[in-house]
């Protein structure tokens, strides 16, 4: 479809007033990749995404598109698709004026702007719809029309800002998959801007994790996932358990130890540490298992103070004796009241740099 | 056995009830404050002074002197432009200002103001200010530039107090619409290709037209009516005699209820007839679908 590009590169600042939303951030996206920013709202993500398209403009940096520069073109001469989180349909065009809409101000035959707004139609499954009004149609059906305006440009990157997130759940993993489906098919270009970790890990070839206009981490999802560089990335992606301790063992292969009063853990580290140096240690709860072993290394002893059944598992808080709570998500039910043991295994394990500001850090 | 009948059809329609007396109240408050005085004054056209019973004497009467039916020109060469330019000029305004700008509180409370003031004063106001002894005329002739023009008592006079008086509440109006339409789908537009000025004509004024077709059958309405304006800032003798005028003298100065009620009532159907051609345009736009918008922000 359409020419693809073969690389993105951006560097961009945005400053509204004194606040810097978008800190100088950068990056470079190749052709037919899919590149999500992801974090909580107000990270920017959006912005970015507003600053790519044209719709605001930088306080300072670039967009260079292959070898042209872009950043000073309007959103009307940039030749990029864009896909809003409320769709965005005109509410006074039928959906085959609206797909239509990009076509005819670009001037095409009114014989190939029926071919081209028909075969969209069939690619976004809603062959027949052409003479309803978006307000006739569900937000997934409305979804789809958007997807399908935008892509019938034959946009050279494609713009998606939280696409899913007015879609009730089932529905936006339909669509989700119908995305990828369309990126891949299509060959295109994809920038993706979601809060949600899954929609980001499912969809993309690289993940940019964002915080107050700072990139915290770049990667794939796999390394994103399993790898997070620091306590926030690790906070958004799901690691629930973090502990403070001192390094007592650092090893070249990377494997870390650490200990505070009596517990003691091993695991991996995001970074070079030395003896001495003060770290957090961090687990998901679904990497914590049952155990019989004695208390010791990663081996952790403490009390049922809730139960909550997920239908395939369960989630239990546990209350160790130093007083911390650690949360794990187990497929076997266990009784309120009762002592356990919980192993950690060492290569689910991460040890990251101290972040006194991020939150979620058990204290 | 047979099937069971079919249950009879559920009453459509809103159900009568105990519920309606309390709308009695109103009935009777525009029975007796609408309807009966607009009854009777329509009786009272149809029976001319002259006596004779029943007849169309009046209408014909005010139709076939030239000096009257005038009026109705008149009216429609003051009430017609004015309601185009106020319509027109608060539209542009309204549409810059639909992001917000800079001291918008400030600048709409000043907007609100001749609004609160009343026709008087404003007309007071225009004659301080464009009058010939006013600060504008004193000004230009201070500097020497040249002849102040003549700018009240005349035409020119009613042009400027009915847009003083008319162009806040309308523009207030189309800023409440056009701020009311969601940004996301301008964006969308111009991702698409769309320059600003066709992100205007083809989505933002569809989305904007029956809002405006309202405002300005608003306009209308109030511009063809004019009279205060029309005496105090206008040449009510001459080039600024409206149909209310008419209207006034019959009633107050020949003291001839009937020709006045004559007078009033063709002014009404003037009217009816303006908002006829408006709203007509309105349903043809709506029937493609363009009347379709979110709440305002005002």
């Amino acid at each position: 479809m359409g020419e693809g590009i073969r690389e993105l590169r951006f560097r961009l600042t945005k400053r509204f007033g004194a606040k810097t939303v978008l800190d100088d951030f950068a990056l470079e996206v190749r052709g037919r990749e899919f590149v999500t920013f992801l974090g909580p709202s107000g990270c920017g993500k959006s912005t970015a995404l507003n600053l790519l398209a044209g719709l605001i403009p930088p306080s300072a940096g670039e967009i260079w598109l292959d070898d042209a520069r872009v950043d000073r073109l309007p959103p009307e001469r940039r030749g990029f698709g864009m896909v809003f989180q409320n769709y965005a349909l005109f509410p006074h065009l039928t959906v085959f004026q609206n797909i239509a809409f990009g076509l005819e101000l670009r001037g095409r035959r009114q014989a190939e702007v029926e071919g081209q707004v028909g075969r969209m139609l069939e690619l976004v499954q809603l062959p027949g719809f052409e003479t309803r009004y978006p307000g006739q149609l569900s937000g997934g059906q409305q979804q789809r029309v958007a997807i399908a305006r935008a892509l019938v440009i034959e946009p050279r990157l494609l713009l998606l800002d939280e696409p899913l997130s007015n879609l009730d759940a089932k529905l936006r993993l339909d669509m989700r998959a119908e995305i990828k489906r369309l990126h891949a098919d299509l060959g295109l270009t994809s920038i993706y801007v979601t809060h949600d970790q899954a929609e980001a890990l499912s969809l993309s070839d690289r993940v940019v994790v964002m915080r107050e206009g700072r990139v915290m981490q770049a990667g794939t999802p796999a390394e994103i996932h399993d790898r997070p560089a620091n306590l926030f990335v690790a906070d958004f992606m799901g690691y629930r358990n973090f502990f403070r301790v001192t390094v007592t063992e650092a090893k070249p292969d990377g494997s870390v130890r650490g200990r505070t009063g009596a517990l003691t853990f091993a695991g991996r580290g995001a970074a070079r540490f030395n003896w001495g140096d003060p770290v957090v240690v961090a687990v998901r709860p679904e990497d914590l298992a049952l155990t019989e072993y004695e208390p010791g290394e990663n081996v952790l002893w403490g009390v049922v103070r809730l139960t909550e059944y997920l239908g395939r598992e369960y989630d239990l808080e546990v209350r160790l004796e130093s007083g911390q709570v650690v949360k794990a998500r187990l497929p076997q039910p266990v009784a309120t009241g009762s002592t356990i043991g919980l192993r950690l295994p060492p290569d689910r394990v991460i040890v990251l740099p101290p972040d006194e500001t991020t939150g979620g850090l058990a204290s | 056995m047979s099937p069971a009948p079919a249950p009879a059809p559920a009453a459509r329609g809103p159900r009568v009830g105990p519920g309606l007396l309390l709308l009695v109240p109103s009935v009777i408050y525009l029975l007796a404050m609408f309807v009966y005085p607009f009854a009777y004054g329509v009786w009272l056209s149809l029976h001319p002074r002259t006596g004779g019973g029943l007849s169309l004497g009046n209408y014909l009467a005010f139709l076939g002197d030239p000096w009257q039916a005038r009026t109705i020109w008149i009216t429609a060469s003051i009430a017609v432009p004015n309601t185009v330019l106020t319509v027109g000029l608060a539209l542009v305004m309204a549409y810059g200002m639909r992001r917000g700008v800079w001291l918008e509180r400030t600048v709409t409370t000043l907007l609100v103001l001749p609004i609160a003031l009343g026709t008087v004063l404003v007309a007071e106001g225009i004659n301080g200010f464009y009058g010939p002894k006013g600060w504008l005329s004193q000004t230009i002739q201070a500097l020497g530039l040249a002849d102040p023009p003549r700018l009240t008592h005349n035409y020119t006079g009613v042009m400027i107090a009915l847009f003083v008086q008319h162009f806040p509440f309308c523009f207030l109006m189309l800023l409440g619409y056009v701020s009311g339409i969601d940004p996301a789908l301008e964006h969308s537009a111009r991702v698409l290709g769309a320059t600003p000025w066709a992100v205007f004509r083809r989505v933002m004024w569809p989305l904007i037209a029956p809002g405006a077709a309202i405002a300005f059958a608003l306009v209308f309405v109030m511009n063809f009516g004019v009279f205060p304006s029309a005496v105090l800032v206008g040449q009510p003798a001459g080039a600024t005699r409206s149909i209310a005028i008419a209207a006034y003298q019959q009633a107050f100065e020949h003291s001839d209820m009937a020709m006045a009620s004559a007078i009033a009532v063709v002014m009404g159907l003037c009217q009816l007839l303006g908002l006829a051609v408006i709203l007509g345009l309105r349903a043809r736009m709506a029937a493609t679908g363009a009347a379709t918008l979110g709440a305002g922000k005002r």
